[in-house]
């Protein structure tokens, strides 16, 4: 079977991947990032919006374009960054330290890399209700990508679950693309996304119906309706119920980590809420307690890209230095600088306190602890 | 969001093995309130997705059901391959 080895393997070339490829090309290390969707970018190829953050990571440039700066990054750097699309890493044999891929359904075989980088990103969480299994029930993330990377209109007429910035943000663009937003529910008692957003929708007649959830879909074999009910401080679902009209059902209830690579190398992980899930523990440079293995972005907790941009960048240039490239003295503690600038404000704080829940300062000492 | 006791509606958890809210309950209340537990007698995420849709919802329930706070409920023990894998695929060497 087909073997490939590379120095430093990237798996998942998203916001986060593209950068910890770059940084790690730019230090000299020969990179090997593996994405399972047919083209590179992650979720910035369908980000129509221009980004917040600061000027670093590309504030006021839209997602898209984002990627393209990130790719031509890339490219520069010539023959040291190769990027295998539509190929998935399916698992890693911690025996024989190495990882199994395929590409489509076509190919199969092994990869081992001496430094590995999980920027596998997340998956977008679900919440159950009845007929929940009905079509048009999507995931609000799956609607964008139908939308503004297939260019396939969804629906009509759509409630949308959940306003944290996804549930805004696609509730927005299913407007632009023609598409009746009849109500967005939100089970806490306020807007969880960028005010700037919600007023958007707000100034064209959308409701936000806060302390509100669905409590089930209507339809046989699509979906016709849903019921929304109004819920009590601990999310009891206590009415007055609304049914609403529509064909389209978005989840945006959150996402959650994508880790199951850095399970299987042995990584310790620990559920922490403020970072949604399982993740990796890490020290300053992104480096689990498999000194082989770096977390980063998303997979390592839900953030923006713009932190999972920084991310990429720490563990690239670990992962190079690691393998004995030389490095720019002082240029982690720039990326944490630019970190705790992205990680400012009432969203920042939650998640600085999951960071230091899961931050390690040195993994000698906690192997003796 | 879970049902009130007179619908009899089904939610389904998992919808790779097509199983329900309730026939989750009913395993957790006989005992078995850990995911790898619920796995070995329900299927629950050995589908196609392998748990990514549903892992996230049974940890929420048993933590509810139990009082465990979710941080101390274990994730599902993930083997390779974490993406369905066509047996036809390996038989031929790795190459179609």
């Amino acid at each position: 079977m087909k073997k490939l080895s590379t120095e430093v393997l990237v798996i998942g070339g998203g916001a986060a991947g593209l950068s910890a490829a770059a940084e790690a090309a730019s230090a000299g290390a020969k990179v090997l990032v593996v994405e399972s969707d047919l083209r590179p970018g992650g979720q910035l190829i369908k980000q129509t919006h221009k980004f917040f953050g600061s000027k670093d990571e590309y504030a006021g440039t839209r997602g898209f374009k984002i990627a393209d700066i990130l790719l031509d990054e890339i490219n520069s750097f010539k023959d040291s960054v190769s990027i295998l699309q539509n190929t998935t890493v399916s698992g890693y044999y911690k025996e024989d330290d190495e990882f199994t891929a395929m590409r489509g359904e076509e190919e199969y075989f092994h990869i081992k890399a001496k430094k590995t980088i999980v920027a596998t990103g997340a998956q977008e969480r679900l919440i159950p209700f009845p007929n929940n299994d009905i079509p048009g029930v999507y995931g609000a993330g799956a609607v964008q990508t139908l939308m503004n990377v297939y260019g396939v209109l969804p629906g009509r007429r759509v409630l949308m679950v959940g306003a944290g910035n996804i549930g805004l943000i696609v509730s927005y663009q299913l407007m632009q693309a023609g598409v009746q937003v009849a109500a967005v529910v939100e089970a806490a008692p306020r807007v969880g996304g960028y005010w700037v957003h919600a007023a958007k929708i707000r100034r064209m007649g959308v409701p936000i119906l806060l302390r509100h959830s669905i409590k089930r879909a209507l339809g046989e074999k699509c979906i016709t309706g849903a019921v929304i009910t109004g819920l009590n401080e601990r999310f009891e679902p206590v009415g007055p119920e609304q049914q609403i009209n529509c064909d389209l059902i978005c989840i945006a209830v959150g996402l959650s980590p994508t880790t199951e690579l850095l399970s299987q190398a042995g990584c310790k992980m620990m559920y922490v809420p403020q970072l949604c899930g399982n993740v990796a523990q890490r020290d300053r440079g992104m480096r689990t307690s498999n000194p082989d293995f770096y977390t980063a972005g998303d997979a390592g907790g839900i953030e923006e890209a713009s932190a999972a941009m920084v991310e990429g960048r720490i563990a690239g240039l670990s992962a190079a230095a690691a393998l004995g490239y030389p490095t720019e003295h002082g240029k982690l503690d720039e990326y944490w600088g630019r970190l705790q600038s992205l990680r400012k404000g009432e969203a920042g704080a939650r998640i600085c306190q999951g960071i230091d829940c899961v931050l390690v300062k040195d993994w000698e000492g906690v192997a003796h602890a | 969001m879970s049902t009130s006791p007179e619908t009899k509606e089904k939610i389904y958890v998992c919808r790779c093995e097509e199983i329900t809210l309730e026939e989750i309950d009913e395993w957790i209340d006989r005992g078995y309130d850990t995911v790898d537990e619920l796995k070995r007698v329900l299927r629950v995420g050995m589908g196609p997705c392998q748990g990514r849709g549903c892992q996230d919802i049974i940890m929420r329930e048993i933590a509810k059901k139990t009082g465990k706070p979710i941080t101390e409920v274990a994730p599902m023990r993930v083997r390779p391959p974490v993406k369905p894998v066509k047996i036809g695929l390996l038989a031929d060497g790795g190459e179609k």
